[in-house]
């Protein structure tokens, strides 16, 4: 059996009502191992209500959640992200009082166990300081690691709040809208940095960027209206009729 | 890729050495505690108001560890306060565990037993929401000590308590000596673990929480299980305070329990600042240093003075007033490093960090 056919993570019927409102609705995604996996669809579909409900910041009204052939449906978030799940944030979502260094460093301490420890200083194990060093690299961070996130330039903040979810280690790693409100002389670097997560790191995108889906993603689900609509590989996606009649028109067009 | 692999090894020394300043105890900061232990020869007629700014500058840190740090607003640090306030009282009178050191150790456990209860009523809601459950238990609890007066002593106070002397040698005498420099020493050990805890990994992660509660859990940091062991800490603190003052006067009424004393806490602390751990101790020296002197000068409005210093902080701002001590620190600082390399030429001049290490 081809490894990257095991799903990583699995939604079945998934379903949440805010009142009358149905956000999200019989959803059952499957995202498979190593996959680059997008989730797109128009405003309001849903698709921010879908990592919602996978990260444990809202609970589901009906349906079930599977991690690695696990239950994770009423996982607390936290324990989730110890499971081998993190995500980064649409809105940056940082430490704006803490510097690139301490947010990883916390990042990095909490992962290897330590975050519990209140004698020990932050950063005395050589452990810690070696992978706060690659994750530093690998995102561009160098060079500001030491200056307070609130005054970092949008673009390191964008970064950062991708590398504090890699500083997770996390096996399937939720991306929501990475790219958003980056002006252009900075997205270079951050798509680069994108493309450059390791391959056994199961990528779940959700972007409104079709250049940024396209060029990356190996697999497209279509969410509209709280239902997932379409659902394949990227070039069957941008042939559908449907797709393209709902949601893609004239960006595909263009 | 090549570069990079030359870089890691100076970016990993950058990195190592960063996170080794950061705890590092600065200048400014050594100067305090010279100056605070050096305070007993240099004010020997002040004991008893040096003594009362000690526990007020502990208890004051208390209040910073989950205020400063974990963002958790409280009206009820009195009740720990109160708590082992009685509990080192009652110990103490009836003669279960004489020895002052040991008492205060238990006290601190008492309280910081309430503190771990409660924590899990507390860290429900909002600060609105915490202001009000954290005053109800401290009231509550008041009214208990009240409703058996025939333990505590009730409206009257806790009367024939009597401490034995610190680990059997020193006496709590009359001038108050060996109760200031009891009191001193243990806000210092105090201060010393508070320092520990907010620079470890634990202490990091709480900052997080404060700073964006949402995030924290979502890079895995059980955010209800830290607050409530910050929570039990500083109850454990409060706790030790309360006891300090019972155990160096020798006697507990009711207003351990107070409003009043929590809301001065609070006062202390929007007058020396939160977040940097010396904010409860200089707020306490200025707070107390402010009422013994107005009190002096007008012994019936003396809350007007009070009030009109706090109005003033709370407009012009302390971040603009921080921004002022940082000119005046830069300025000790160049003058310390011109003064310093006048003695020393060669050696290289050294920076007065701010004490929070930013």
């Amino acid at each position: 059996m081809d490894r990257r056919a095991v799903p990583i993570l699995e939604t079945i019927g998934l379903e949440k009502r805010f009142g009358g409102i149905l956000a999200a609705q019989n959803v059952n995604l499957s995202v498979k191992k190593g996959a680059r996996h997008a989730l797109i669809g128009p405003n309001g579909a849903g698709k921010t209500t879908v990592i919602n409900l996978l990260t444990g910041v809202l609970k589901p009204t009906a349906g079930r959640i599977v991690l690695e052939g696990r239950d994770i449906t009423d996982t607390a978030p936290h324990e989730r992200v110890r499971l081998g799940m993190a995500r980064t944030f649409q809105i940056n979502q940082l430490f704006l009082d803490l510097t690139p260094l301490e947010s990883i460093g916390l990042v990095v301490s909490e992962r290897l166990g330590s975050g519990a420890d209140w004698w020990r200083l932050v950063g005395t194990k050589s452990a810690v300081i070696d992978e706060i060093v690659e994750i530093v690299e690998r995102f561009r961070l160098g060079d500001v690691m030491h200056e307070r996130t609130a005054i970092l330039p949008y673009g390191k903040q964008r970064l950062l709040e991708i590398a504090l979810a890699f500083a997770c280690r996390p096996r399937v790693l939720l991306l929501d809208e990475p790219a958003a409100g980056v002006p252009e002389a900075e997205r270079h670097e951050l798509l680069a940095t994108i493309e450059a997560l390791p391959a056994e790191v199961t990528v779940l995108l959700i972007e409104h960027d079709m250049d940024l889906v396209f060029s990356f993603a190996d697999r497209i689900s279509v969410l509209v209206n709280g239902a997932l609509f379409v659902d394949g590989a990227p070039d069957e996606v941008a042939r559908d009729p449907r797709v393209k009649a709902v949601y893609l028109g004239e960006e595909l067009d263009a | 890729m090549v570069t990079m692999a030359a870089v890691t090894p100076v970016l990993a020394g950058d990195v190592a050495a960063y996170l080794k300043r950061r705890a590092r105890w600065s200048p400014l900061e050594i100067a305090f505690w010279i100056f605070a232990f050096a305070s007993i020869w240099l004010f020997p007629g002040k004991y008893l108001i040096l003594k009362d700014t000690a526990i007020l500058a502990l208890f004051a840190l208390s209040l910073d560890l989950i205020l400063g740090y974990a963002g958790i607003i409280s009206l009820g640090q009195a009740a720990f306060f109160g708590i082992a306030g009685y509990f080192a009282g009652l110990i103490a009178k009836y003669g279960i565990i004489n020895e002052p050191i040991v008492a205060l150790i238990c006290a601190g456990a008492v309280a910081a037993a309430l503190g771990f209860v409660t924590s899990f009523l507390v860290l429900r809601g909002s600060d609105l929401t915490r202001l009000m459950v954290t005053l109800g238990v401290s009231l509550m609890l008041g009214e208990i000590a009240n409703r058996y007066a025939n333990i505590t002593g009730g409206a009257d106070g806790l009367q024939g308590v009597d401490v034995a002397p610190i680990l059997g040698r020193w006496r709590f005498d009359l001038y108050g000596h060996n109760g200031y420099v009891y009191c001193l020493i243990v806000l210092f050990v105090c201060f010393v673990i508070a320092r520990r805890i907010v620079y470890s990994p634990f202490g990091l992660s709480l900052r997080s929480v404060k700073g964006n509660a949402l995030r924290a859990a979502a890079i895995g940091v059980p955010v209800k299980w830290r607050l409530v062991a910050i929570y039990t800490v500083s109850a454990g603190f409060a706790g030790i305070a309360g006891a300090l003052l019972t155990q160096t006067t020798a006697f507990c009424s009711l207003d351990v329990f107070s409003l009043e004393r929590s809301a001065d806490l609070l006062l202390v602390l929007i007058i020396g600042g939160t977040g940097y751990l010396y904010g409860g101790l200089i707020g306490a020296v200025i707070y107390k240093f402010l009422q013994d002197w107005i009190s002096n000068l007008t012994p019936q409005y003396w809350q007007f003075w009070i009030g009109l210093v706090l109005v003033v902080i709370v407009l012009v701002g302390r971040e603009r007033m921080a921004a002022w001590t940082v000119t005046v620190r830069a300025a000790v600082g160049l003058i310390g490093a011109r003064a310093w390399s006048r003695v020393w030429p060669r050696s290289p001049a050294r920076g007065g960090a701010a004490p929070d290490g930013r």
